[in-house]
């Protein structure tokens, strides 16, 4: 399905949000989720289905003042 | 002094728009600060220099909200910062304006409302507003963060008197300048007038000798500590000599 990935539209095969981070080679541990502008937390993902069109951002700490 | 966390300094210092990581890494060393600011931004890979770095400078992390226009995605960016990081310190920022930068005070106070009563401890980035002021500490929040100018504009304190006002308002409430200071003068004028602390980025990472700088603003932080402590003078309007008067020979 199509969705869209920190930004860009991408295909992908992954059925759930874990399994996104897991196809996109993500270090799932040093990451942060959000689904539609609703974070998931990371007990979450594996259960949290993903829908043609959702919205997914994977963050992680960067430069800030 | 914040939330039960007393750092070694009183300088916070921002991690943004340095030329190079090993010098953002010597100005955090060189400036003594015990805190430092990060953001949560996209994952593209360059991250884990990055937390390298965080976890190397010993300093405790302070996640912010900024770029964040609305309640909503401030809240949930507190969110993630907390499951990232491990801290539910979170300095939040509801940015009102795309040109001034300033804060949103109604978003602002309506984020922190939820972010209190899910426990995180807010550091809010505020307009020097009084009333505001007390909605904050209302909500729970038991650290303010007045702005001195807009965000990266080094014009220092330009609302001093106002400041000066926020400070004895608040006498319990540990005060943070944070943005718009430029120079360590501008600091150190901030710490004599008894805040409590003081946030900068930019005039640390776009100087020409971002170490030397960072070094520069650690001991203005101090000395305008010190000085506040210390009990400055009230100014007079007219010249008192300093000399006694008692003693001197008639020459004339």
């Amino acid at each position: 399905m199509q969705i869209d990935l920190n930004g860009e539209g991408i295909a992908t095969g992954a059925g759930t949000l874990a399994e996104l981070l897991c196809e996109r080679c993500f270090d799932a541990d040093s990451v942060a989720t959000a689904l539609d502008g609703v974070f998931v937390p990371r007990p979450l993902r594996a259960v949290t289905p993903l829908h043609p069109g959702a919205r997914v951002e994977v963050l992680s700490p960067m430069q800030g003042g | 002094m914040f939330y039960g966390f007393t750092p070694a300094s009183r300088l916070m210092l921002g991690t943004a728009g340095y030329p190079s990581p090993a010098l953002l890494r010597d100005a955090i060393a060189a400036s003594g600060a015990g805190i430092i600011t990060l953001s949560l931004r996209r994952e593209g890979g360059e991250g884990a220099g990055f937390r390298d770095l965080l976890r190397a400078s010993g300093c405790r992390l302070l996640p912010n909200t900024a770029g964040c226009h609305s309640a909503a995605e401030a809240i949930t960016t507190a969110r993630m910062a907390r499951e990232l990081l491990g801290t539910g310190w979170i300095k939040l920022e509801v940015i009102g304006h795309a040109d001034s930068l300033q804060p949103d005070p109604f978003a602002l106070l309506e984020a922190a409302r939820v972010l209190c009563a899910e426990g995180f401890e807010v550091f809010p980035y505020m307009t020097e507003d009084l009333i505001l002021g007390e909605r904050l500490v209302e909500a729970g929040c038991r650290v303010l963060m007045p702005w001195g100018a807009p965000i990266g504009s080094g014009q220092g304190l330009r609302h001093a008197e106002a400041l000066r006002a926020m400070r004895a308002h608040f006498p319990d409430v540990p005060l943070v300048i944070d943005a718009g200071i430029g120079a360590p003068s501008q600091a150190m004028r901030a710490m004599e007038m008894g805040f409590d602390a003081v946030l900068l980025n930019t005039a640390v990472a776009r100087a020409l000798d971002p170490v030397g700088m960072a070094r520069a603003f650690g001991q203005a932080v101090e000395a305008g500590r010190l000085a506040h402590e210390a009990g400055l003078m009230p100014p007079r309007d007219m010249a008192v000599p300093s000399t006694p008067v008692l003693g001197m020979a008639r020459l004339g």
